[in-house]
């Protein structure tokens, strides 16, 4: 699960980690009035406005509706205008931005719309750093990474200059150690006041990441301030999904808006569930499994219009839940189900399906395949059912069937 | 011969709620030797499982089975009354770490963990509490492990297994019944199916099992199913390069699959353009492994290595 910018500054700000003041805003008229009181509190004029979407590459990125504004704006018109210029220079702003579709290297052409503004205060800033904490899958442990390249996307420089990225491990019993940190703020060249805010941020940020369960956290950049102070001025969280049941506070922050909301219907029915730009729907058990179905699909000429997994606990609901799921998709030509029944029985899969086509119908061609737990009760079902289904003896077999039912992939 | 597990195995079960119960009259059923049940609170009273036998399991049992499995209030008292040797956790996901750690804690030398959505730091944890004890843990989030005619344990369909010269190591369930189906039809068999599960941090690795089949007299070839997302099958090319001495086939699923977006298992997801497929792929094929494009052809991709190192 991710969360907005400026609700990962929430967090970090309630563990004492050093963020810019700022404001979340929905309106025009809640941008403006957000001004004068982070100008007057932090005592710079100059105000930046974020947009607040999911996806990242803001700076760069520009709306559809207004291709001279970018994702992300200072706003200096207060240095010689005072507040009023700068509440001006917002409001033309709040105006084009807010309810425009914003387009990153991340959002794909089609863009997001922005609905919600954080208004930031500006920062007098000296040095631009990157910080992330995330997993080490081969060591099983966190590691914090940082790089003196703040801005730049971490893969370009590991791949290009990797002796630019640093790491230190973890310990999950013990946390990051003071000496790690030290030895990071100093490999990135920090001293004085800046060294010793630097270390103090970095042991926070890995303690935020695993006391609130974190997938990622990146901050990019990490600023030092002229002043040197050490900040997060963007600041980039997801969540580990197995854990939210122990974090209310992060799950309250789920903005449902941001995401695919045939996925979001999904996740509601237990079902693991992504959009693809195919014509082959597919309704599996496990992961693995599924994978392969769209493998498979494609091996033999098709294109998969989505990945599903009915997970081992699905239920005759969920099923049905799937089924019409996959069938709300117009570029759906074709069902396949492929079941391989383990800890899912293939009886229940067969109910499912049998209710959801007898609640929603049944407009294109539907190939089935089941094997394991309960496979002949699951087939008599089906049979029985009188339902217009071409049965496959095999994963191949019914990829195949369903690609060719379904007019190739036309 | 067989790796694991055996029909020496004696297993206690943690967690019996609807799946566990579900699974556990299944091995039962199977011939697996189900010793007792830890339910906290309900020590001392036992649980009946009763049904009609499957005889694709431990041959030459009567037709029907009603068995009484003991419950008791902690590992520890199961593994002292019992002899327990093995353990199933079904516990929930908020709940697994603390019974994986309980189990390793009372000395049990094996512990298979089906449940699925343990928290990563959880299993962090955990691994750093097995860190040092002889104990192997197998999972999360997998379909456990199964000796043909011998003993199940796990969610895995008995029907579809035959003894014979194959061992399977896969990180999906789903896919190692594809794979065992096939290795029975085409008459090469299992030694033994392992699955290590789909979560990004888990007990037990490739190169783990690997090396056991390698050192099994029994198991002539392995076939090891992986998908996208970390290294581990890189890991696991790379050690079959330089140690395994028996024929090597696999299948790599997630070709198709997008970049970015976590494919059902927590630890199937390709970031920053690492762990695809086609470098899992051409790793394995680079040690020698033979690799089936679509999963129906797994069983002939086994059979073919098995012919090029002269042993079909």
């Amino acid at each position: 699960m991710k969360i907005h910018e400026y609700q990962a500054k929430v967090l970090m700000k309630q563990r004492g980690i050093a963020v810019p003041l700022g404001r979340m805003v929905t309106t025009v008229d809640e941008a403006v009035a957000a001004v004068r009181p982070l100008v007057e509190e932090s005592g710079n004029p100059v105000v930046v406005v974020k947009s607040q979407i999911h996806a990242g590459g803001r700076g760069k990125g520009r709306f559809v509706e207004h291709p001279d504004v970018a994702g992300v704006n200072v706003v200096t018109a207060g240095i010689s205008g005072g507040v009023e210029a700068a509440e001006a220079k917002v409001r033309e702003l709040a105006e084009k931005m807010l309810g425009s579709t914003l387009v990153t290297i991340q959002t794909g052409p089609e863009g997001k719309q922005v609905n919600r503004l954080y208004i930031e205060q500006g920062i007098d800033i000296e040095r631009e750093l990157y910080l992330s904490v995330v997993l080490d899958r081969a060591t099983s442990h966190n590691i914090v990474m940082a790089s003196t390249e703040g801005g730049m996307d971490i893969e370009e420089v590991a791949a290009e200059t990797p002796e630019k990225v640093l790491k230190e491990t973890v310990d999950r019993s013990y946390g990051l150690q003071g000496f790690q940190a030290r030895r990071l703020a100093f490999d990135l060249g920090l001293e004085g006041d800046a060294h010793k805010n630097g270390a103090r941020f970095m042991q926070a940020i890995s303690n935020l990441a695993t006391a609130l369960d974190t997938d990622m956290v990146e901050i990019n950049p990490l600023v030092v301030t002229k002043s040197g102070q050490v900040m997060a001025l963007d600041g980039k969280m997801s969540f580990d999904g197995n854990a939210l049941f122990r974090h209310k506070d992060v799950v309250a922050m789920r903005d449902l808006s941001e995401e695919d909301p045939a996925e979001v219907e999904a996740s509601k029915y237990g079902l693991s569930f992504i959009k693809l730009d195919g014509t082959i729907g597919c309704l599996v058990n496990g992961a693995g499994l599924a994978m392969a179905t769209m493998d498979t699909i494609k091996e033999v000429g098709g294109e998969p219009a989505n990945f599903l997994d009915v997970g081992g606990g699905a239920t005759t609901e969920n099923v049905t839940a799937a089924f019409k799921i996959i069938t709300r998709d117009p570029n759906v030509k074709g069902i396949f189900i492929n079941i391989f029944g383990g800890i899912m029985k293939c009886d229940t899969i067969a109910n499912g399906v049998v209710a959801a086509v007898q609640e929603v119908g049944l407009q294109v061609p539907l190939v089935v395949r089941l094997e394991g737990t309960n496979v002949e009760l699951g087939r008599k079902i089906i049979d029985e059912s009188g339902l217009n289904v071409v049965s496959a003896a095999n994963m191949k077999d019914g990829a195949r069937k369903i690609v060719e039912l379904a007019g190739g992939n036309q | 011969m067989s790796v694991l597990v055996n029909k020496n195995t004696k297993l206690i079960v943690q967690g019996l709620g609807d799946a566990g119960k579900f699974h556990t009259d299944k091995s039962i059923a199977y011939g697996t030797n189900v010793v007792g049940a830890v339910r906290p609170g309900k020590g001392g009273q036992s649980v009946r499982f009763e049904g009609e036998t499957d005889h694709s399991g431990v041959p030459g049992r009567a037709d029907t089975y009603s068995v009484d499995v003991p419950s008791f209030n902690t590992v520890k008292e199961a593994v002292e009354a019992t002899g327990a040797n093995a353990t199933v956790v079904f516990v929930p996901p908020p709940f697994a770490a603390d019974a994986i750690m309980e189990a390793a804690e009372a000395g049990i030398a094996l512990i298979i963990t089906i449940t699925e959505g343990i928290p990563i730091n959880d299993m962090v944890r955990v691994k750093e509490y097995l860190g040092g004890r002889d104990v192997r843990l197998v999972g999360p989030n997998c379909p456990g492990v199964i000796t043909p005619h011998e003993c199940k344990i796990g969610i895995m369909p008995g029907y579809i297994h035959q003894a014979g010269r194959i061992g399977v190591v896969s990180r999906s369930g789903t896919l190692t019944y594809e794979a065992v189906k096939q290795l029975t039809d085409n008459g090469l068999g299992q030694t033994t199916a392992v699955g290590i599960g789909g979560d990004p941090v888990n007990g037990t690795s490739f190169v783990d099992v690997l090396k056991i089949f390698n050192d099994d007299p029994a198991t002539e070839g392995v076939i090891m199913i992986g998908e996208i997302g970390g290294s581990a099958e890189e890991e696991a090319a790379a050690w079959i390069k330089a140690n395994m001495t028996k024929p090597v086939a696999s299948f790599i699923a997630g070709t198709t699959a997008p970049p970015g977006k976590r494919m059902g298992h927590a630890g199937a997801i390709i970031s920053g353009g690492q762990g695809t497929a086609a470098e899992k792929i051409a790793a394995l094929e680079g040690a020698g492994v033979v690799v089936a494009t679509t999963p129906s052809d797994m069983g002939s991709a086994m059979l073919e290595a098995m012919k090029r190192a002269g042993k079909a």
